[in-house]
């Protein structure tokens, strides 16, 4: 008997694509609501000092101002660091914003201007005079190297580098092929397409709803509460749709202190959108030095390996990633050394941007590989097989799963590695070299508790919510089909809604674990309300399920039915008309299974096969062809996890040879903060990518067995990129972007 | 929500930067601000509609179409014609709406994104995104599709590559450019534009 509510590893159509595609879908700025009134953030054009005075009193003249808010007037507001402290802050003292004279970065926001109109409150905040003290500041981390320090204490999830292990010194010494190098990679934006912004609705209770851009409802809704002495009844926060996070919404943003301090004020509904110049003032992927020393023993196994990080963060908050510890996991090496050090600059705290730390380590640690495979005569695939790691040496722990082989091997035979020559600049086509590059990477696959709850009506409809969020990364749509499976329903009768304080509370959408968090809720409360409707069913007048236990039912086809006599069963819509009720529900949360899970190392997988081509004269380098093989449990959906897979590889594409964030160290301020200079891939770019799933069982992980897909993708893309340009040229860029420069 | 301003001058309102900064300095423009322009009644026809609105001459065409018109499928990406998500049609042509001045747009035909297709019937294009996933977190993809209508009626969009060249106006940070070549061409192939 077909099982047609079987949707889990489908490849189903987002649920939310028609709101998507028709412009219904409402973002944070789009919420017109009666009576609103906008704020435009001033932003600072020093880099450090002190604001001496703002000059408000001729702005406020013009004719539909309402406001001017600064330190100068900003109101009485919580006192101590801890209110200002989100779910997912570093270290050390928080920014406040419009707290103090005191300026610690370019483009802090010193000033919000509010008016009737958008236009007036822009225009009024463009001429508002701001009298300024400027002290000398530092804004160069490669003036800082000598300055690094190991963190305190960092924010959660961070881990300090393993201690040492067997003698990485000696065996470097002593090793057959040694490699010894310095990696640099730039300043990053987020740069999601959508503008940071906050729209606060004024109730006439004085109680707010904030529409706003974030990955946490929760986080933000204890944020304000905190900051601005309210109770959780009094602060609704909503995220129904974001237009792209990667990071960058994981702690509050100040378009939501601006418009909830204004509307609290003006006792009215405010709007704050930022520009995108702005959206280089919070929060970015930081500057980062990497030091590797590799060697080999005559058999290609690692002798040993060193890797050193340093970065950039700010003056009041310890930033931290986990950028070198991958290193001393990702392969067999019995004598590693791995530091970690940061440096403080006048900037703000960088942020959690797409697979942090990864992203970084793994361009340091897979250009080392496949330099050291070439100075040892090896393949670098090859080279990487004969330094599998089959356990995690940093924990001294089995892996829960690990299939990389298998994307070795998968990726290896997809892209045709076999027909690589391994000789540098021996492939060309006319006058573009051609170069076939690979890297991979690894990732956690990590579980935090979530709620849900579940509502089945009288019409046969399943309402599911869980105050999680939908960056674009499909959480709607998996969690429906989750939804509709656990409770045999057509996908077209279950709703699944996100993103609201009013729901249960799920933990912020980042670090790859929403599927495997709420995901496992969602099943919970499916089961739970499985339940319920078990014991209505067997209430029924001649239920044939009466005497079933619920491990001997299953919930299909719209029917709940006996597992070895499916044709006893009951439909599910008569069960609640039976029973009288208009509805049945169910709440529960999933919480991770430390027992179970603290025995392991649970990781994702991937490996990524690149080819370029190079233009011989004029060094433009295009990615014509790429493979990105991945390891990371259960797919629950195959078409949009593979579009976060091809999303990594464009953001691995724009690592490699585009992105960069350029401070003009003179005025301690970023030179491209726009989308014309910050350049990231258009679509003439992007060519043929190719993604592989590898199949991956995991009874560990979590109840689903997924592992996360959003972060894991990026990994090892920029240094394949790297990896083929030297292949194709035999020039070796350890710097990037890689600018055509580099290459000439 | 909406106000009628006194005054008719009008202020260019660019940031200005100086080239160097004294130790002590004030930043902004001195004197007397400008009083900003008033409001007058402006019609556009947005999606077939006739649509009365007060604007003062310095709203682009995007503001009118989100802050006054309610029509909020269109996107605010950059404010400064760089990313391509604020796409609408006029007259058939696709232009950036942050570009252009809603008072310049009186008895042309705007087309906006809620204007092609709704939730229930969807235009082509809109199915194929869909159909090829060609979005993620949906925000350039009004914009997007917006474009690739435009793209069509300019009958230049022949092979891949050209898809791809003349699609590139638009911005997609979540990097869904393999699902929307595909989603046009398929459209494209479709309508059977000649080569």
């Amino acid at each position: 008997m077909s099982q047609y509510t079987n949707y889990i590893g489908k490849p189903t159509n987002r649920v939310d694509g028609p709101a998507k595609v028709t412009g219904a879908a409402k973002y944070a700025a789009e919420f017109n609501v009666p009576n609103l009134a906008y704020g435009v953030v001033v932003s600072s054009p020093i880099a450090k000092g002190r604001i001496v005075k703002v000059y408000s009193k001729p702005v406020l003249k013009i004719a539909g101002v309402l406001a001017v808010f600064s330190h100068e007037n900003v109101p009485n507001l919580a006192w101590f660091d801890r209110n200002y402290k989100d779910d997912v802050a570093p270290g050390g003292s928080p920014f406040r914003p419009l707290h103090e004279d005191k300026i610690m970065f370019n483009q802090q926001p010193i000033a919000l201007v509010v008016a009737e109109t958008f236009e007036v409150a822009r225009y009024a905040a463009s001429i508002l005079e701001i009298e300024y003290e400027e002290e000398d500041h530092e804004t160069d981390i490669e003036l800082k190297r000598a300055e690094g320090f190991m963190p305190g204490r960092g924010k959660s999830g961070w881990m300090p580098p393993p201690p040492p292990r067997g003698k990485p010194d000696k065996e470097w010494k002593k090793a057959a092929h040694r490699i010894e190098h310095e990696y640099i990679h730039g300043t990053q934006h987020h740069n999601p397409m959508e503008l940071f912004a906050t729209t606060t609705e004024y109730h006439p209770d004085g109680t707010i709803t904030a529409y706003d851009k974030t990955q946490g409802v929760y986080n933000c809704q204890q944020y304000i509460s905190k900051i601005f002495g309210l109770s959780k009844s009094e602060a609704r926060v909503v995220t129904q749709y974001m237009g792209g996070g990667f990071g960058s919404g994981l702690r509050p943003q100040y378009s939501l202190f601006m418009s909830v301090m204004a509307a609290l004020e003006l006792k009215r509904s405010v709007r704050v959108s930022l520009t995108r110049q702005q959206m280089f003032s919070f929060g970015h992927r930081p500057y980062t030095l990497q030091y590797m020393k590799l060697g080999t023993n005559p058999d290609g196994t690692l002798a040993a390996l060193q890797h050193h990080a340093l970065h950039e963060t700010s003056r009041f908050e310890e930033y931290t990633e986990n950028v070198v510890n991958w290193s001393g996991m990702l392969y067999q090496c019995d004598n590693v050394k791995l530091g970690y050090q940061l440096a403080e600059i006048d900037v703000f705290t960088p942020q959690d941007m797409r697979a942090p730390g990864a992203a970084t380590g793994s361009i340091a640690l897979e250009i080392a590989m496949d330099e050291m495979a070439f100075e040892a005569g090896l393949d670098p695939v090859d080279f990487r097989i004969r330094n599998y790691a089959e356990t995690d040496q940093n924990m001294s722990k089995p892996f829960s799963s690990k299939r990389l082989r298998d994307c070795y091997h998968q990726g290896a035979s997809k892209f045709g590695w076999d027909r690589r020559n391994p000789r540098p600049r021996s492939m060309r086509e006319g006058n573009m070299l051609v170069g076939w590059g690979m890297a991979g990477g690894v990732w956690d696959a990590s579980q935090k508790k979530a709620a849900a709850k579940a509502s089945l009506s009288g019409d046969g409809k399943l309402l599911v919510t869980s105050a999680t969020g939908d960056i674009g990364t499909g959480t709607y749509t998996i969690m429906t089909q989750i939804a509709a499976e656990y409770l045999g329903l057509p996908i077209e009768a279950v709703t699944f809604k996100l993103g609201d304080t009013d729901m249960p509370e799920a933990p912020v959408e980042g670090g790859s674990w929403t599927a495997a968090s709420v995901g496992t809720a969602v099943k919970n409360v499916c089961e739970e309300l499985g339940k319920k409707l078990l014991k209505q069913a067997q209430k029924m007048k001649g239920s044939p399920l009466k005497k079933a236990t619920f491990d001997e039912v299953e919930f299909v086809n719209g029917q709940i039915r006996l597992r070895l006599d499916p044709n006893q069963a009951v439909v599910i819509r008569d069960v609640l008309q039976a029973s009288g009720k208009d509805k049945l529900e169910a709440e529960t949360s999933a919480t991770p299974n430390l027992l179970k899970q603290s025995t392991h190392s649970m990781h994702s997988h991937n490996a990524v096969f690149v080819e370029v081509k190079v233009d011989e004269d004029l060094g433009t380098i295009h990615v014509t062809r790429v493979v990105n093989a991945v390891a990371a449990g259960r797919i629950l959906n195959t078409k949009t996890a593979r579009s976060q897979v091809l999303g990594s590889v464009v953001w691995g594409i724009s690592m490699a040879l585009m992105e960069e964030t350029v401070m003009d160290h003179k005025f301690g301020r970023y030179m491209n903060h726009n989308l014309s200079e910050y350049h990231i891939p258009v679509n003439a770019d992007i060519h043929d990518i190719q993604v592989v799933f590898v199949e991956e069982e995991d009874e560990i992980v979590n109840p689903l067995g997924v592992k996360g897909i959003g972060e894991v993708g990026l990994l090892g893309v920029a240094a394949a990129v790297s990896n083929a340009v030297f292949h194709a040229t035999g020039k070796r860029v350890r710097s990037l972007p890689i600018y055509l420069d580099k290459l000439l | 929500m909406l106000l009628q301003l006194d005054g008719m001058s009008f202020q260019s309102t660019s940031f200005l930067v100086p080239m160097s900064y004294p130790s002590t300095t004030k930043r902004g423009v001195m004197g007397a601000p400008a009083a900003p322009p008033p409001a007058s009644t402006v019609t556009l026809k947005i999606n077939g509609v006739e649509t009365r609105l007060q604007l003062a001459p310095w709203t682009s065409l995007l503001d009118a179409l989100r802050e006054y018109a309610d029509l909020t499928g269109t996107k605010k990406g950059c404010d400064h014609g760089q990313c391509g998500a604020c796409t609408v049609l006029v007259n058939g042509k696709r232009i950036n709406s942050c570009l252009t001045l809603a008072v310049m747009q009186e008895g042309n035909e705007i087309t906006t994104i809620e204007g092609l297709g709704t939730q229930e019937k969807l235009h082509p294009l809109q199915q194929a995104f869909i159909d090829h996933d060609a979005f993620q977190c949906g925000y350039c993809t009004p914009g997007q599709i917006c474009s690739a209508v435009g793209l069509i009626n300019e009958g230049k969009a022949h092979s891949e590559d050209e898809i791809r060249e003349l699609m590139s106006g638009n911005l997609c940070r979540c990097g869904a450019y393999v699902g929307i070549l595909n989603a046009v061409k398929e459209v494209v192939d479709g309508t059977k534009v000649k080569s």
